[in-house]
């Protein structure tokens, strides 16, 4: 430590609009360290990504690179002075349908002083100089297509690392690999290392992030919320820091619930993980959270019938439950609000009115054809229930804001009585009046239903469950009443820490 | 930005009645029931298949098929009477059931083998255009006509099934409006009457809008895909029906135009009344827009290969209005 920065960026503003994604950023990398960036949906990494990369123009601020101004004005300008980005989709860093060795010297094949013939020969020759100094094991000859995803990705950085980068930037590089297939990125990265290049990983992972951090900096919207490079380091402290706590003004009363909603059995998501058992009640809210990829939406799909479980029972008030599709988990009471609006939520095309009636058509029409006052008389009064601010039922979803969308989201599935309404990241680019009222329109409606919320941010659990739970690693790892929290001890399962393999 | 809303909404049937309006003036009885009624015939059976593949763009897919279909389904037609001396009950029977099946296999190359749906159609087109043929090694099928085995086809079209072509209902004038006519007409309000009515024709717009959010709303995605392309596949085989009944034999070089004046009918079909989207309405005024130009240039004595230009035209007019102007286009 105390070596100079390699890399550093200093005071780093970026606003879109009115809204001010980066606020100030300053982080420092140094040669020979892995640095690890975390920080929640929203908290502006990619975007600091994107500006070091040369995608984004910056607002305000200074960055510079061993000592000297750095202002890419376009991706090919950083990589040229020596900054070199992986980003997280994998084939977005190779070519699919090319071979290995072409993929390597890819950033050769143009530019000035480049022969015009290809020739295969050199090429193959300068991939294999490449793959020997990373000490990549892949037949140079095989096509990209037909690797598996480690591999891909192996590639991708062997070919950033070509440019012969002073700094390289991972983001969440391990999101789409086994701990295996991890295992041999870290391999890589750790050689990285000795080559003395600076490294600024970013991932949600736990168990990355305690096998790879030198340095740790958490990210809180748009500002830097912790440094951590004090050995052994506080990954508790980080998680806490990333997530935040903000003082919140309406507690809320945990209430307790007698009668079972749905009940779960040894539930197992993923291969390898332990099994999940848990129980709903009538009445009660329970928020699970945990940090993004342990498992979260994985569950909510099983219980909507999205996914199937490797193993395990479910049953929903004493009958055995076991949805094939999202038509019989709709059939049998069970709603949800899934996350991502934009992907899963919203049709485009379809105004507000025709938005919230999407799922409940066969009790809106009689022989097949829609009962169009029914339709409308629905939507005005969901709109009216949850505050949906907007001219009349028939708007474009487009003319609203994210809030108004989300409520639209909810109103969909709160038009008709649920026995287990489950919503995935309800909070997600919300603003905080519409995130109060969603909650306070969960809560105040939830007698006769379990309600079961996903959400990354602890803030959100407590202000809206009466039960919070925590998941890590594709399963169950902890349970709290929301009253008197013990909040070291839920900091420390979310971050996956040793009282969970203790539990 | 008012005007540019009008300009969108009905920019498209302003043209069209302004283009009757110059016809009217220009061209002596362009406005006369007879003249209408042969602007209605002449775009029926392409009208007809217009309507079917509105149902697969709903879904966001695109059937190319449907022009094959049409004529395998008249050579089918041709080869059920003449050859097999069947009536003309087994004959339309025959027909429809090679639309269903075809629309079954569109659907399942493109739901379950994930081939993409131009691709899955376009394949299905040569399959079919090379099919037809093989019966009768290549000819064309009328009474009389000579087998691969040598023998002679003695069967014959039966006066029921040529009464689809031929026959005329009194409407005011005595024998005025063709069968056809009729066909497409209930046919376009019952398509209008599925997609906007109906909770399955909605379920078919989410599903083309956004596939996911429809799949965790409840729908049966993959069903209501393979159910469009079932709906084009029959609609492209009534066409079919109408065309062997007009011809009154299975011609073998007919119905080329088929396939790209109905896509042309359905895509004008976005910019009628600003919808953005396909619709029954839209591709119905879409196919009736381009009769009505035919018919015009023809009766102004503009020579018959200057057709297909114009179409283009109208046709890239109508992706500008519905692309460009609206805006809408980008989701």
């Amino acid at each position: 430590m105390g070596a100079d920065a390699v890399f550093r960026v200093d005071g780093l503003r970026k606003s879109f609009g009115q809204n001010e994604v980066l606020g100030g950023i300053s982080v420092e990398l140094h040669a020979g360290e892995v640095t690890v960036l975390m920080g929640a949906n929203g908290a502006g990494k990619s975007t600091l990504v994107r500006i070091i990369s040369g995608v984004y123009e910056r607002g305000a601020g200074m960055m510079s690179l061993a000592g000297e101004d750095f202002a890419p004005k376009t991706p090919a300008e950083a990589i040229r002075a020596g900054v070199v980005t992986v980003h997280q989709n994998i084939n977005d860093g190779v070519v699919a349908d090319l071979d290995v060795a072409t993929n390597l010297t890819l950033d050769r094949l143009s530019g000035s002083g480049v022969p015009t013939l290809f020739n295969p020969a050199r090429v193959r020759r300068e991939a294999k100089a490449v793959a020997d100094r990373m000490g990549l094991a892949i037949d140079l000859k095989a096509r990209v297509s037909d690797l598996s995803l480690a591999d891909r990705q192996m590639v991708a950085i062997a070919r950033a690392m070509a440019h012969r980068p002073k700094v390289l930037i991972l983001d969440e590089p391990t999101s789409s690999l086994s701990s295996a297939e991890a295992d041999r990125l870290f391999a890589l990265i750790d050689r990285l290392r000795e080559q003395s290049v600076a490294i600024l990983y970013i991932s949600h992972r736990m168990s990355d992030i305690r096998r790879l951090a030198d340095r740790i900096i958490s990210m809180r919207d748009g500002v830097v919320s912790g440094v951590f490079d004090r050995k052994p380091l506080d990954y508790e402290g980080a998680v806490n820091a990333m997530l935040g706590r903000k003082i919140h003004l309406d507690r809320v009363v945990a209430r307790n619930s007698a009668h079972a909603v749905l009940t779960v059995e040894g539930l197992r998501l993923a291969p390898g993980a332990r099994p999940i058992s848990l129980t709903l009640g009538a009445g009660e809210v329970v928020a699970v959270t945990g940090l993004v990829g342990v498992g979260k939406t994985a569950l909510a799909e099983t219980l909507f019938g999205v996914r199937r479980p490797l193993s395990g029972t479910m049953a929903l008030n004493g009958k055995p439950y076991a949805p094939g599709s999202t038509g019989q988990a709709i059939a049998a009471g069970v709603f949800l609000v899934a996350k991502d609006r934009g992907e899963n939520g919203i049709v485009g095309g379809f105004n507000i009115e025709r938005n919230i009636s999407l799922p409940f058509h066969k009790r809106m029409s009689r022989f097949g054809v829609l009962k169009r006052r029914i339709e409308r008389a629905t939507a005005r009064r969901q709109i009216q229930d949850l505050g949906i601010v907007c001219r009349s039922e028939k708007d474009e979803m487009a003319s609203l804001s994210g809030g108004n969308q989300q409520k639209v989201m909810v109103a969909r599935w709160m038009a008709q009585d649920a026995k287990l309404f489950i919503l995935d990241e309800p909070f997600q680019g919300v603003d905080i009046s519409a995130r109060r009222d969603i909650a306070a329109k969960l809560r105040a409606s939830a007698d006769g239903r379990a309600t079961l919320l996903f959400v990354t941010e602890l803030d959100e659990a407590l202000e809206t469950a009466d039960r919070i739970l925590v998941m890590s690693e594709q399963t169950i790892v902890g349970e709290h009443r929301n009253a008197d929290i013990d909040l070291e001890r839920l900091l420390a399962e979310v971050a996956g820490g040793p009282l969970h393999s203790a539990a | 930005m008012m005007l540019r809303d009008h300009a969108i909404r009905y920019g498209f049937i302003v043209l069209l009645f302004g283009l009757i309006a110059c016809f009217a003036i220009a061209a002596d009885g362009f406005v006369s029931p007879q003249s209408a009624v042969f602007i209605f015939q002449s775009v029926a059976i392409t009208g007809v298949l217009a309507l079917g593949v509105t149902a697969t763009l709903v879904v966001g897919g695109f059937d190319l098929s449907i022009g094959s279909v049409a004529t395998s389904a008249m050579m089918a037609a041709s080869y059920v009477m003449v050859v097999l001396e069947q009536n003309a009950v087994v004959a339309v029977i025959a027909c429809l059931l090679i639309g269903v099946l075809v629309g079954l296999i569109n659907g399942w190359l493109i739901v379950y083998m994930r081939v993409p749906d131009l691709l899955a159609t376009l394949g299905m087109m040569f399959l079919l255009v090379g099919l037809q043929r093989i019966p009768t090694e290549g000819r064309s099928i009328a009474t009389g006509m000579t087998m691969p085995d040598g023998s002679v086809a003695n069967g014959k079209f039966g006066d029921a099934f040529l009464a689809l072509g031929r026959h005329r209902f009194d409407f005011f004038i005595p024998n005025l409006i063709p069968v056809s006519v009729v066909v497409l007409l209930v046919l376009a309000v019952l398509i209008w009457f599925f997609l906007e009515h109906t909770r399955f024709g909605r379920m078919m717009y989410a599903v083309g809008s956004n596939e996911r959010a429809a799949e965790l709303a409840g729908a049966p995605v993959k069903a209501y895909k393979i159910w469009a392309y079932v709906i084009s596949g029959v609609f492209a085989s009534i066409g079919g029906i109408l065309l062997a009944a007009r011809l009154g034999r299975g011609d073998i070089a007919s119905g080329n135009n088929l396939l790209l004046d109905a896509v042309a009918a359905a895509l004008i079909g976005y910019a009628v009344l600003g919808a953005a989207k396909p619709n029954a309405f839209g591709t119905a005024v879409g196919a009736v827009f381009v009769g009505v130009l035919l018919q015009g240039l023809t009766m102004m004595n503009a020579p018959y290969y200057t057709q297909d230009f114009v179409k283009g035209v109208v046709l890239v007019v109508a992706l500008v209005f519905t692309f460009a102007l609206s805006g809408r286009g980008k989701r």
